[in-house]
């Protein structure tokens, strides 16, 4: 092995704060630049991380008890309807398209997004709905409180009778998040088939980039049934109709179809940007090539179409026939194996790698491991006999938390800390970051281990008050969620202390191969303007003797020069 | 694929041993798991019980064995492969390996298909599931016309927001659930609601009951005891409360308990969610939107909600 000093330029350059024609006022502008727009979605979401999160520790301060005694039940039920709504649709998404946009453009070489207006349309639509959700709090009755199912008859019992009710803001709220999310979609899937570097095929591209690509498909196919499903429900619940309504023909439990034909994507819509980013960062800590790069960029579109039709797995218990319960097993089932394709590759990368444990790498390392845990309580999860003991309990609450917050909102991190000296220009507190993990891990463990025991024994999800024998793991898990509150504070100083006064940042810190690495940090407006590199390989060539584009020696030296 | 270094025979053979001597121990605590799960569940009272409690220990081993094979490496590369300081070379320069990936293709669709194809035969086996039939509000509900195999019933449940009311064929209303040991019982699922599920967690059984429909099911208790019957579809502000009890009896006794109850005058049974919402009333109506809860139903048998359970 071989001792390398750093670079001499890295230490000369200078890299000015993030500027623009009017400098921090375009964040609050209706900017095209897909750079603002992606930090303008990420602020927005992690804004809400800390609403939803507040909202997760007042229903965890209710459950440390059995008995209801924090609130009053009717209350408790909209704040874990609302903690839900929001970790996923103002939280999740927007983050994740917020990190879409940031790095598909300099990824693929491309200057912008194929649509920058309709990118700042849907991004200027979160706001509008994140404040129609909000204001669900104070309208007379309360917020909705069916869950973010929303299933019915119950989200349309509206009690006090009026024409404006929590329920009806909620549903609007999450009919504008879709319109918001497909128009993203096909901004992305546009951006990614036509506007790619040339050279760069599809087997060249970055694994992320294969991840959006199939998570994107996905919203454009599955979004259309839930705003669809949304949109029934809403008339049933203001004009009367009975899509969904008994007393006039209706089905309930069509909605269940509507709602878990998109919602169950939703989650593989999630995890898949997270799988791409895993993809790209442990190469660039293990400094190795990823393990099968075309297996595991084909598997990505393996769990795409797998997973459009698993969706009656959310529903083995609602009278559904024999036959079909089976056969969405096996479906379910065969979900496991692209999934387990990538797992195997990313531990593949890692053998024999030279590894170093930064806060990125410790985030997808910690995700990882969550995640291999999460998959196999999924596994079990779509066994139908245990799945009918199981399903709608704590079992299923600590599953959904591992995935969703234990890997994907870890990978989420780990991106967050990647791509910052890019896109900011500063380098992060790597102590601080270290501290943040910790904190995360064990406050998450904590938090969700012990529920798979509650929900073993048979403690259903979503109740207020429970029996006293449930009461231990409750109070662990209630224990793990004020740590993971606490955690939120060594992040948002880090983050606010690095950007406002943290050290410049080279354009390539981690030694990193892609094309967003070889732009200035932060990049210029359009990213490599007229001198587009012609991509030769994909970027996970370490210590191959494989270019990864036509002289990138020029690009090097280009992204330390001053504007 | 390039091999950058060239191992000797002996240091293959140490590679191998190690790799088996970690599988044989990974092997031994996932089976260890595996009888340890059995411990994790509820009380085993009813036939499906003891198929539900198998495939779970079943998935538990199979599922330690590759969490541990997968993080044991992870913890294995952590240990041997980190880089020293100022350290930034690269490592071993390992694009893929073809056979492996197959492998690992083929290996898991293997093992996925086989727990399919076992959770299947326990499908099979258990048949709870009867028919599902709907009608319209104000028709009278009907009777499955499939001629379904049980021994007793079948006993109406009734779902409510928020209570539980149980109809016997010889027309005991009761607000508990008794049961003989033993016998496949039968039961006519409906709401008068929204949707409620039927769920007994020692049973391992879940249904959900839904609006429009009435659903047959039928099940095998096998094991003398008061058990918890718990709505496990969210109904609403005192879904938690919407719980009462299972009483399995010897036939003898569950006999005994007919003949008795049956005289009985009707009264007031369990009715959590009153209460509670009086008691709200009282305090000023304070809280978010509610419906207004289910009066309670007239029952020959009150039951209990304090009885020791699941125990």
């Amino acid at each position: 092995m071989t001792i390398v000093n750093y670079d001499q330029r890295l230490v000369k350059t200078k890299n000015p704060y993030p500027k623009g024609p009017n400098e921090w006022k375009r964040f609050f502008s209706f900017n095209t630049d897909a750079k603002v727009i992606g930090i303008q979605y990420i602020v927005t979401a992690l804004f809400f991380l800390l609403i939803g999160g507040l909202l997760g520790m007042l229903v965890r301060g209710e459950l440390i008890t059995p008995p209801s005694d924090l609130f009053d039940p009717t209350v408790y039920n909209g704040l874990y309807t609302m903690h839900g709504t929001i970790m996923l649709f103002l939280f999740l998404f927007p983050i994740l398209s917020g990190l879409t946009n940031l790095l598909v453009p300099p990824m693929i070489g491309a200057p912008d997004m194929a649509f920058p207006k309709l990118n700042a349309l849907a991004f200027w639509l979160v706001p509008i709905f994140s404040i129609i959700l909000l204001l669900s709090f104070f309208v007379p009755g309360g917020p909705a409180s069916s869950g973010w199912w929303s299933y019915p008859p119950i989200s349309i019992q509206n009690p006090l009778g009026k024409v404006i009710n929590g329920e009806m803001l909620w549903i609007t709220a999450i009919s504008l998040s879709g319109v918001s999310s497909i128009m993203g979609a096909v901004n992305f899937v546009t951006t990614i088939i036509r506007m790619r570097a040339p050279g760069m095929g599809f087997f060249k591209m970055p694994i992320f980039i294969w991840t959006v690509l199939a998570a994107q498909m996905l919203q454009l196919l599955g979004l259309p049934a839930l705003t669809g499903g949304a949109i029934m429900l809403f008339f049933d619940l203001t004009f009367g109709t009975s899509f969904f309504r008994i007393e006039g023909g209706g089905d309930p439990v069509l909605f269940q179809h509507f709602f878990w034909f998109y919602s169950h994507p939703a989650v593989y819509v999630m995890v898949l940007p997270v799988f791409g980013i895993f993809s790209e960062l442990f190469p660039v800590y293990a400094r190795k090539p990823l393990f099968g790069y075309k297996f595991v960029a084909i598997a990505s579109f393996g769990i795409t179409i797998l997973s459009l039709i698993v969706w009656v797995h959310h529903m083995f218990y609602t009278g559904t026939p024999l036959w079909m319960r089976n056969l969405f097993m096996f479906t379910t089932m065969l979900i496991a194996v692209p999934t387990g394709v990538k797992v195997f590759a990313w531990i593949a990368t890692l053998w024999g790698g030279n590894i170093r444990l930064s806060t990125p790498m410790l985030f997808c390392l910690g995700g990882l491991f969550n995640f291999i845990f999460g998959g196999i309580t999924g596994v079990m999860l779509a066994t139908v006999p245990v799945d009918i003991h199981v399903g709608n309990t704590y079992f299923v609450v600590a599953h959904f938390h591992y995935i969703i917050f234990n890997t994907i909102a870890f990978g989420i991190f780990a991106g967050i800390y990647h791509w910052f000296p890019k896109f900011t220009g500063k380098m992060f507190y790597e102590g601080l970051g270290k501290v943040h993990f910790a904190l995360t891990f064990v406050g998450a463990t904590l938090n969700w281990l012990p529920l798979h025991w509650a929900g073993l024994l048979g403690m259903p999800r979503r109740v207020a008050s429970y029996d006293p024998e449930f009461a231990i793991w409750n109070v662990i898990a209630s224990i793990g969620a004020f740590i993971l509150g606490v955690a939120s504070i060594p992040f948002i100083l880090n983050m606010v202390s690095s950007w406002v006064r943290g050290k410049s940042a080279p354009p390539n810190p981690w030694k990193a191969i892609g094309l967003e690495w070889l732009l200035p940090s932060p990049p210029p407006h359009e990213n490599f303007e007229d001198d587009i590199p012609t991509v030769l390989n994909e970027p996970y060539c370490y210590g191959l003797d494989k270019p990864f584009i036509e002289d990138e020696e020029f690009y090097i030296n280009k992204s330390f020069r001053k504007d | 694929m390039k091999s950058t270094s060239i191992k000797s025979n002996n240091k293959r053979l140490f590679t191998i041993l190690i790799i088996l001597g970690f599988a044989i121990i990974n092997l031994l605590i996932s089976l260890l798991m595996g009888l340890w799960s059995y411990s994790w569940l509820p009380i085993q009272a009813s036939k499906a019980a003891y198929y539900v409690d198998n495939l779970f220990a079943f998935e538990t081993t199979v599922g330690t064995f590759i969490f541990l094979g997968c993080t044991g490496t992870m913890a294995w590369i952590l240990i041997f492969n980190r880089a020293p300081k100022y350290d930034e070379s690269n490592g071993q320069p390992l694009e893929g390996n073809v056979k492996l990936e197959i492998l690992w293709t083929v290996i898991p669709l293997i093992l996925v298909l086989a727990i399919s194809t076992y959770s299947t035969k326990v499908n099979y086996k258990l048949k709870n599931l009867g028919s599902k039939i709907k009608y319209d509000i104000g028709q009278e509900i009907p009777i499955s016309h499939n001629k379904e195999i049980f021994d007793y019933g079948p006993i109406d449940v009734i779902s409510r927001q928020w209570n539980w009311e149980f109809i016997y064929q010889n027309g005991i209303h009761s607000s508990e659930l008794h049961l003989p040991l033993n016998k496949r019982v039968n039961f006519r699922l409906i709401t008068e609601d929204v949707i409620h599920s039927f769920y007994v967690p020692a049973f391992r059984l879940k249904q959900d009951i839904i609006p429009g429909s009435v659903i047959t099911y039928s099940l095998t208790p096998t094991k003398i005891g008061v058990y918890r019957l718990r709505d496990a579809m969210f109904s609403g502000a005192y879904f938690s409360q919407n719980q009462t009890n299972v009483i399995v009896e010897s036939e003898e006794n569950f006999n005994k308990w007919i003949n008795d109850t049956v005289k009985k005058e009707l009264q007031n049974g369990l009715n959590p969610a009153g209460r509670l919402y009086d008691k709200r009333l009282k305090n000023g109506n304070r809280g978010w939107a509610t419906v207004k809860p289910a009066p309670a139903p007239k029952v020959q048998e009150i039951g209990s909600e304090e009885k020791p359970h699941d125990g």
